[in-house]
């Protein structure tokens, strides 16, 4: 068991095994009901295929099938069981799809006792193995709810009506020994046993349609140890859904006793189509999660708070890979880009600003193709929807002139026209200095690199 | 007695053959009898006329026309309002089922069309036939045409008292644990209960499924042998019927009983409780059949002091389960309310009656997990035990005798109050239910306030016609075959 749950990953690098058992339901293909004549055709209109006895009608009797005890006998036969002499039981619960209150079933006796089924390695690699079969009893089927109105369930519905056709369909319930130790395991039984099924030609067999319906009780424990305390889990109806509801039951025993706390022996309700699992995993990185990761990053705590709380993480997320530093990209998108917006009434989602438009930004201020003003202008046309950085600056001619042989002959005509304050600079007042940088500055339109033109005032007023 | 509605069935088929009386003429005598006397007595909870009044003039028409009838055709019958009848509303006596129209009739009411026998009335009956008064019906209590101040017995107390008041020559009745011979000591009429699945019991609404069983009334032996042959036979929507030949039951009737062993059972006969009446009529009856030529023995059915506890474990563990259909979502009664579950609590709260309700409480504790194997499984030891006592004693015995119910008729009211002495009018019926051995009434005669006495006979597994041919017997040596009890005393004023 232990060996075979290891090939098949299921408890693999944890230090438990499972133990698996199916009840699997099989309606039979007779031509009547269990305990009447009625047709068993499936889809006919609501309460057509009733009679007083399936409607429990007072004074009715049941009596019983002829063909659907042979269907028993030979799947039992088919299975290796011990056939004899069996006995009915009633099984008692108060529900409106049940005509009497209770269903007629089978208890201490049923017809079909100990047998086995051979299971053959299976795709998925699981290991064959032989399955017990503890017995096979027959029993009858229920009618089907429908909740109108209000909450649309039991309790809190405007009506509730119910259709008796389904009501005394003969069923037989196959139950397992729990051999099985693996999800694949249990799927390749489940498969043989319908085929089992087919070929004796006793039911259809449909698990979609729920002609054949399975159960599973599983326990985890650590090898050597008893079996752990058992769930069942109901409505597996898919070979698909047993895998993952089994996977899904075994993680959450083992997480449960690795947490310390106890498996309750309980009855759970597989829901294949919104399980909770599935859900989980579509969730988004939550507001903590995404602060702790930005802060991991690199990210100041506080531009990583109002990255998060804009909603731009995404956008950081695309500026860094784009080889932006979190440091500055983050301020930015804190600072510069969250207040342009604010102007523009804007969501950063609404905004056609990416996180590669950021990069690129941050690199031209870095390369000194941008100053940080330049930078501000750009951004406000990548806000505006007029292309990326290098476009924008390039159309409108923003880029910074650094280049010395240009900027000489401006810082020549400004010293010219600057006399007094060239001459303060000279003398070593440096904050002089300042009126002439603002002076090439303007004459350049802005564009000029302020940390060249600084350079080159110093080194030709030094010279003089 | 010639008119009519004094007359047996057998009586009645013979008038009807030599053309001195049609069915529709009988059927208007016992119409009028019914008007005369039902007010009083109230053991019909709904009469049939309409329907009664066309089948007879149906039987009258394929008689003037040459063509068959059946072996009952035109004998009024009282139907207790326990069997499914198709459209006719059938309430088991609760309030549960009051405005119940089953969709079906039952087998024995089939079977008694087939005979053309004249329903003419649905009987009264203790709630789903738990009690032994009739004072458990939904309706109305039924009184007792020998004394209109006592309870007629039950829970077939409506058919016994129909009988009784020539309301009918004929009625069925259902015995689970002496519901049809206990009200036909009282009432004094013949009742049989035949054996456990002579007759089918599809359409008799369930109470305790493996004790119930259908039976006949009748004011004679041979009436009540005619209608048991009528409604016997197996029947393949009743898997628990017998396959055993439904005729015979008259086959001995009148061979008398020299040769025939009669057993005394000593534990009835010597029990605590017997009234000195009803043991000294049956002590001159056991003496009568030795006198008429039958070896008279003493039996012991050593367990049958047993067979009251272990009956009143059975029969609520069965009741609590046959009773858990109504709940007033498909048919009967509905107590609306804001959930089905609500709806469920709320119907049966209303529907059921204190004795339905204490038997499904007790019922349903003795069968629930940890309580199964003390109670229901244990009574059920008790019964195999019972039955080997039978066994053992029928080895040497053709039929065995006993009184039928410890007192006579007692007064409305006396017991209501007290369950357990209720249930104590059961001790000598019960064996041969928890056996499924046949069992009947025979009236023997009336104690000190000319209240009916039955005694008890009790036959082997199928052998109702060699008990029957006792019961015949000593009918015929009393004589008391030829005075419908009850019709005279009835018509006299003073006796309420
Ligand atoms: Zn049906």
């Amino acid at each position: 068991m232990s060996t075979a749950a290891v090939e098949a990953g299921d408890v693999s690098g944890t230090d438990y095994e499972a133990v698996i058992g199916l009840e699997v339901h099989v309606e039979l293909a007779t031509a009547s009901k269990m305990f009447c004549g009625c047709s068993t055709d499936f889809g006919a209109p609501p309460n057509t295929r009733v009679c007083p006895v399936c409607l429990g009608q007072p004074g009715t009797l049941p009596v019983v099938n002829r063909a659907a005890v042979e269907s028993a006998m030979r799947l039992g036969l088919a299975l290796g069981c011990d056939i004899s002499a069996s006995q009915f039981h009633r099984k008692h619960y108060f529900y409106p799809d049940m005509p009497k209150n209770y269903q007629i079933s089978q208890y201490d006796v049923p017809i079909c006792a100990g047998g086995a089924l051979e299971v053959p390695a299976g795709q998925d690699g699981n290991a064959p193995v032989r399955v017990g079969i503890t017995r096979v009893h027959m029993e009858e089927d229920t009618g089907k709810s429908l909740h109108v109105g209000g909450t649309g369930r039991i309790h809190g519905a405007d009506e509730s009506l119910v259709d008796y056709n389904r009501a005394g369909i003969p069923l037989l319930e196959i139950v397992s020994e729990p051999d099985l130790a693996t999800p694949e395991q249990a799927r390749a039984y489940l498969a043989e046993l319908r085929a089992v099924v087919l070929a004796l030609g006793v039911s259809d067999a449909k698990l979609e349609e729920g002609s054949m319906r399975c159960d599973a009780n599983i326990s985890v424990n650590r090898p050597g140890q008893p079996p752990g305390t058992r769930c069942e889990i109901k409505n597996l109806n898919s070979l698909r859904s047993l895998g993952r509801a089994l996977r899904y039951e075994i993680d959450r025993q083992i997480q449960l006793r690795e947490a310390g706390q106890a498996v309750v022996q309980q009855t759970r309700h597989w829901d294949e189509a919104g399980g909770i699992d599935r859900l989980a995993a579509t969730l988004p990185e939550l507001p903590a999660a995404a602060r702790q990761r930005l802060v991991a990053a690199g990210v100041p705590a506080e531009a990583a708070g109002v990255v998060v709380a804009a909603h731009a993480t995404g956008v950081l997320d695309d500026a860094l890979a784009a080889g932006a530093g979190p440091g500055e990209a983050a301020k930015w998108l804190a600072n510069d880009v969250t207040g342009a917006l604010g102007e523009r009434g804007l969501e950063l989602g609404e905004a056609p600003l990416t996180g590669a438009h950021l990069a690129e930004l941050l690199a031209m201020v870095d390369e000194g193709v941008l100053s940080t003003k330049l930078a501000r202008q750009v951004l406000e046309g990548v806000l505006d929807g007029q292309g990326s950085p290098r476009e924008i600056a390039a159309a409108h001619g923003l880029e910074q002139i650094s280049d010395t042989d240009e900027l000489e002959a401006v810082v020549e005509q400004v010293i010219a026209e600057n006399a007094d304050a060239a001459a303060k600079v000279a003398e070593g007042n440096d904050k002089a200095i300042g009126a002439l940088v603002g002076g090439v500055m303007k004459a350049t339109g802005g564009q000029a690199n302020p940390q060249v033109v600084n350079q080159l005032l110093r080194e030709r007023l030094q010279q003089a | 007695m010639s008119e009519l509605h004094g007359l047996s069935a057998v009586e009645l088929l013979v008038a009807q053959d030599r053309g001195e009386a049609s069915a529709a003429e009988i059927v208007q005598a016992h119409m009028a009898r019914i008007a005369a006397t039902d007010e009083r007595i109230g053991a019909l909870l709904q009469v049939l006329a309409d329907a009664a009044r066309s089948r007879a003039d149906a039987i009258d028409r394929r008689r003037a026309a040459g063509e068959p009838v059946g072996s009952l055709a035109g004998v009024p019958l009282a139907l207790k309002d326990i069997l499914c009848t198709r459209g006719v509303t059938t309430t088991a006596g609760s309030k549960i089922l009051k405005d119940y129209q089953p969709p079906y009739d039952a087998t024995v009411v089939e079977r008694l069309a087939d005979a053309d026998a004249v329903p003419v009335g649905k009987a009264n009956l203790d709630e789903f036939a738990m009690g032994s008064s009739c004072e458990n019906s939904a309706f109305w209590p039924t009184r007792n045409p020998w004394d209109l101040g006592r309870v007629p017995g039950g829970s077939s107390g409506g058919s016994a008292a129909a009988v009784a008041a020539g309301q009918a020559p004929l009625a069925i009745g259902t015995d689970t644990g002496g519901s049809i011979r206990q009200p036909a000591a009282m009432c004094g009429v013949v009742g049989v209960k035949p054996t456990y699945g002579r007759v089918s019991r599809y359409g008799l609404i369930a109470f305790a499924s493996s004790l119930d069983q259908v039976g006949s009334f009748a004011r004679n032996v041979t009436d009540a042998a005619l209608l048991l042959e009528a409604i016997a036979g197996s029947d393949p929507r009743d898997a628990t019927s017998v396959h055993a030949p439904a005729e015979g039951m008259r086959a001995e009737l009148d061979d008398g009983v020299a040769g025939l062993t009669v057993g005394v059972v000593g534990e009835f006969l010597e029990g605590e409780g017997l009234a000195p009446s009803v043991r000294d009529a049956c002590r001159r009856a056991v003496d009568r059949y030795a006198a008429l030529g039958a070896d008279v023995v003493d039996v012991s059915l050593p367990h049958a002091p047993y067979g009251l506890p272990a009956y009143y474990l059975i029969n609520p563990s069965e009741a609590s389960s046959n009773l858990a259909r109504y709940d007033g979502v498909r048919y009967g009664l509905r107590v609306d309310a804001p959930t089905t579950e609500a709806m469920m609590a709320a119907t049966r709260d209303a529907g059921f009656g204190a004795e339905a309700k204490r038997r499904i409480m007790i019922g349903t504790f003795a069968l629930s997990a940890g309580y199964f194997e003390a109670y229901y499984a244990q009574a059920q030891r008790v019964r195999t035990l019972i039955a080997r006592d039978f066994e053992a004693a029928f080895a040497d015995c053709d039929v065995l005798v006993g009184p039928t119910a410890p007192t006579t008729a007692f007064p409305l009211g006396d017991k209501t109050a007290d369950p357990l002495a209720m249930y104590y009018n059961d001790i000598y019926a019960v064996p041969a239910s928890l056996a499924g051995t046949p069992a009947m009434s025979l009236p023997v005669g009336t104690d000190d306030d000319g209240l009916p006495i039955g005694l008890q006979l009790m036959g082997p597994l199928l052998g109702e016609a060699t008990m029957l041919r006792a019961a015949r017997a000593l009918e015929a040596d009393l004589g008391l075959e030829a005075a419908p009890s009850g019709v005279g005393p009835l018509e006299a004023e003073g006796r309420t």
